[in-house]
């Protein structure tokens, strides 16, 4: 297989990282029934904070490298963790709306990451680096792609079957299913409902704050401003609803996102050529298509679009196209739970 | 009826707020190794210390009214238009477009700037009808829809300004040439930099959706489709022309925004034009409560710390963004705040508002 078209996919699952685990983040928060909109913001501010921390750790000379990275990683999660947890602490004690705190939140968490990231703007730091599984990376084709990579690539491949495994064959996952889809009955059966939601906020804004580290220590190193995560936090937030909030799909998302982002780029800056015969075309406008592909995502997955294309279909083709296509929230998903 | 009590809860809960809210962004300013002090100092002066900056906050003020009152519009239907700011870029697009090919001498200059504001309000009307139809017909909620357009709109400014609008000499990303003069809007005077006519028409726009919100059969239909769509429906309001309606109407003033920008601002079109404002809106309405009366005075107070703010980098060496940072607590805790009040003072409730930031509204992603 062309070398070429190796690094490409390798750098696409690499570049997909942070939103394969931020959208499994998501998944998980918007499964318990609670939204996290402030993706776009906290992505930013846990880039920051993870790159603030691990190069501070390297300042003082005490840690190790591994060790920098790890406080990194670790003050991100936690600030990751807070945000999230502010959200459902707003839904659950106080009564606000979840979607407008997360807005207020994407904000202000943005415009903090700005205010801090301006004192480590361009300088370099810790980084992750990479670490070719043994054996696995021998393999042809699936090696190079999916093994010459880093730790964080390889914990997002082991993390997809953990969230599915918990979700769909666990009795935890269950009743984490349950407190999103009806949370009177979980209730009824026993499950503290608002206990369980700050649980799985908080270990959804961890991984959104991992996420963010990602970027900061991995993906785009340092900081710069505006942030090289800007708009991902929407588009990983865009992820979970095509996906279904299924971690497969929504993985499969990510790397889909990710694949155009990586062609659009190539183009830009090789040219496209169609037999040989250079294409002129304003390349500036091929950075709309990942945008573009959200709104058609989106339009497939909800609403009356398919269901109008389904109808001219034949029943047996529709019924199993219909659950392929569609994808319904968690029903409880943004509605308070009271126990009276 | 209210009472002098419940008065003073609602007082307390609205300063107690404000006050932590000023007392984090100082610590985070010293955290920083900066003098709270005098950040205050700067921010004021950056706004009034003399009429020159005056009028820097009134430029900041008047498209920042025109899309909040856009968006107590769209907030009483029950719709987050995060697509405001792009429906704001549409039509600063939409009027560089008219001022630089509707080409009138200097005598008409008045009736040009008129035809291009028009212009600017149907650039806005068309991005918020996309995002519109997406919600209303195709299911796609409104947040991603606006959120991806406003991403589109820049795309496509980026690709005007380095492409069929490039200046002739030296083109590059930076921006159109200026306009000519004609098409511009004009200074009071150079003490006062600010264009009088935009003031009256904030005005007179304000007045307009005030009484049509509290006084017409259409504002009784936007209620009553934020408040519960299906029971609307079902009473027979026509939901989805209610729901499109608060869209145009919001886009169209969003784009009178964004003409303010590129028109007297900054005299061209460049890339990110709007500036956050149309982001900005949103802040200030969630703030109010959806409440318009408030909407000019809020957006003074925000338009004064962003014009101070300018300041901050180049006397302090501090990020501008501090004034983002201090404008988003202000309205984070003011918003958990009424949440407190609510939980633990319920006696002193008298609003019957549809607020997005509490849970009577419906709204889901």
């Amino acid at each position: 297989m062309n070398e070429e078209l190796l690094n490409t996919l390798s750098s696409i699952i690499g570049t997909a990282t942070p939103l394969v685990i931020a959208s499994l983040g998501e998944t998980i928060t918007e499964r318990a029934g609670v939204v996290n909109l402030s993706l776009d913001g906290s992505l930013a501010l846990a880039a920051v904070v993870g790159f603030a921390a691990a190069w501070t750790a390297q300042e003082t000379g005490v840690l190790s490298e591994p060790l920098q990275i790890a406080v990194g990683l670790g003050a991100a999660m936690l600030i990751g963790a807070l945000i999230a947890v502010l959200i459902g602490f707003s839904s659950i004690k106080l009564r606000r709306d979840q979607v407008a705190i997360g807005f207020i939140l994407t904000l202000l968490t943005a415009d903090l990451a700005r205010f801090f990231g301006a004192e480590y703007t361009r300088i370099p730091g810790p980084q992750i680096t990479q670490f070719p599984l043994p054996i696995l990376e021998d393999i042809p084709i699936l090696g190079p792609v999916f093994f010459q990579q880093n730790i964080l690539v390889y914990f997002s491949f082991i993390l997809v079957f953990v969230v599915w495994f918990w979700l769909f064959r666990t009795n935890g996952g269950l009743s984490l299913r349950a407190i999103g889809e009806r949370p009177s009955a979980a209730y009824a059966r026993g499950a503290n409902v608002n206990r369980l939601r700050y649980f799985y906020t908080f270990v959804g804004g961890a991984l959104v704050g991992l996420a963010g580290a990602a970027y900061s220590l991995n993906v785009k190193p340092g900081w710069s401003s505006p942030p090289a995560m800007q708009g991902d936090g929407w588009i990983a937030l865009a992820i979970v609803i095509f996906g279904g909030w299924h971690p497969f799909r929504a993985v499969l998302g990510a790397y889909l996102f990710a694949g155009l982002r990586a062609v659009s780029a190539n183009i830009q800056t090789n040219g496209l050529y169609i037999f040989g015969q250079e294409l002129e075309f304003p390349f500036v406008l091929l950075n709309m298509l990942p945008w573009l592909l959200m709104i058609v995502t989106l339009l497939v997955v909800s609403g009356g679009f398919t269901e109008r294309l389904l109808s001219y279909m034949p029943l047996t083709v529709q019924r199993r196209l219909r659950a392929f296509l569609r994808s319904d929230p968690p029903k409880a998903l943004g509605i308070r739970f009271d126990t009276e | 009826m209210k009472n002098s009590k419940s008065l003073f809860i609602q007082l307390t809960f609205t300063l107690i707020p404000i006050i932590i809210s000023l007392v984090i962004a100082a610590i985070l300013v010293s955290a920083v190794g900066r003098d709270p002090i005098e950040v205050v100092e700067t921010l004021w002066k950056g706004a009034f210390s003399d009429s020159r900056k005056v009028g820097g906050v009134v430029n900041f003020w008047i498209p920042l009214t025109l899309v909040s009152i856009g968006l107590v519009v769209t907030f009483r239907a029950g719709l987050w238009n995060i697509g405001v700011e792009g429906q704001m870029m549409m039509g600063a697009i939409f009027a560089s477009w008219g001022a630089q090919f509707i080409l009138l001498d200097e005598g008409a200059s008045f009736l040009l700037n008129i035809i291009l504001i028009i212009l600017a309000a149907i650039g806005g009307m068309v991005w918020a009808f996309v995002v519109g139809l997406l919600k209303i017909r195709m299911g796609v909620n409104e947040i991603f829809g606006g959120v991806a357009l406003n991403a589109l709109v820049n795309v496509i400014s980026i690709y005007m300004i380095s492409g069929p609008w490039q200046p002739s000499i030296g083109g590059s990303a930076q921006g159109t040439e200026p306009f000519p003069m004609p098409a511009l809007l004009p200074e009071y005077s150079r003490e006062f930099p600010v264009n009088i006519f935009m003031i009256f028409l904030v005005f007179a726009l304000f007045i307009i959706v005030f009484t049509m919100l509290n006084a017409t059969r259409w504002g009784l239909n936007l209620k009553a489709v934020g408040k519960n769509m299906r029971s609307a429906l079902l009473l027979g309001v026509p939901t989805e022309r209610t729901s499109m309606s608060a869209f145009l109407v919001c886009g169209a003033l969003a784009g009178i925004a964004g003409s303010y920008r590129v028109l007297f601002t900054f005299d061209n079109l460049r890339p990110l034009a709007t500036g956050g404002i149309g982001f900005l809106g949103l802040l200030v309405v969630l703030l109010l409560s959806v409440r318009l009366l408030w909407v000019p005075l809020v957006a003074f107070a925000f338009a004064a710390i962003l014009t101070g703010s300018t300041r901050l980098q180049i006397s302090l060496k501090l990020d501008s963004s501090l004034a983002g940072v201090l404008q988003g607590l202000m309205v984070l805790l003011v918003v958990l705040f009424q949440g407190v009040q609510e939980v633990f003072f319920p006696q002193a409730n008298d609003s019957d508002d549809i607020t997005p930031v509490d849970e009577t509204a419906e709204v889901t992603v």
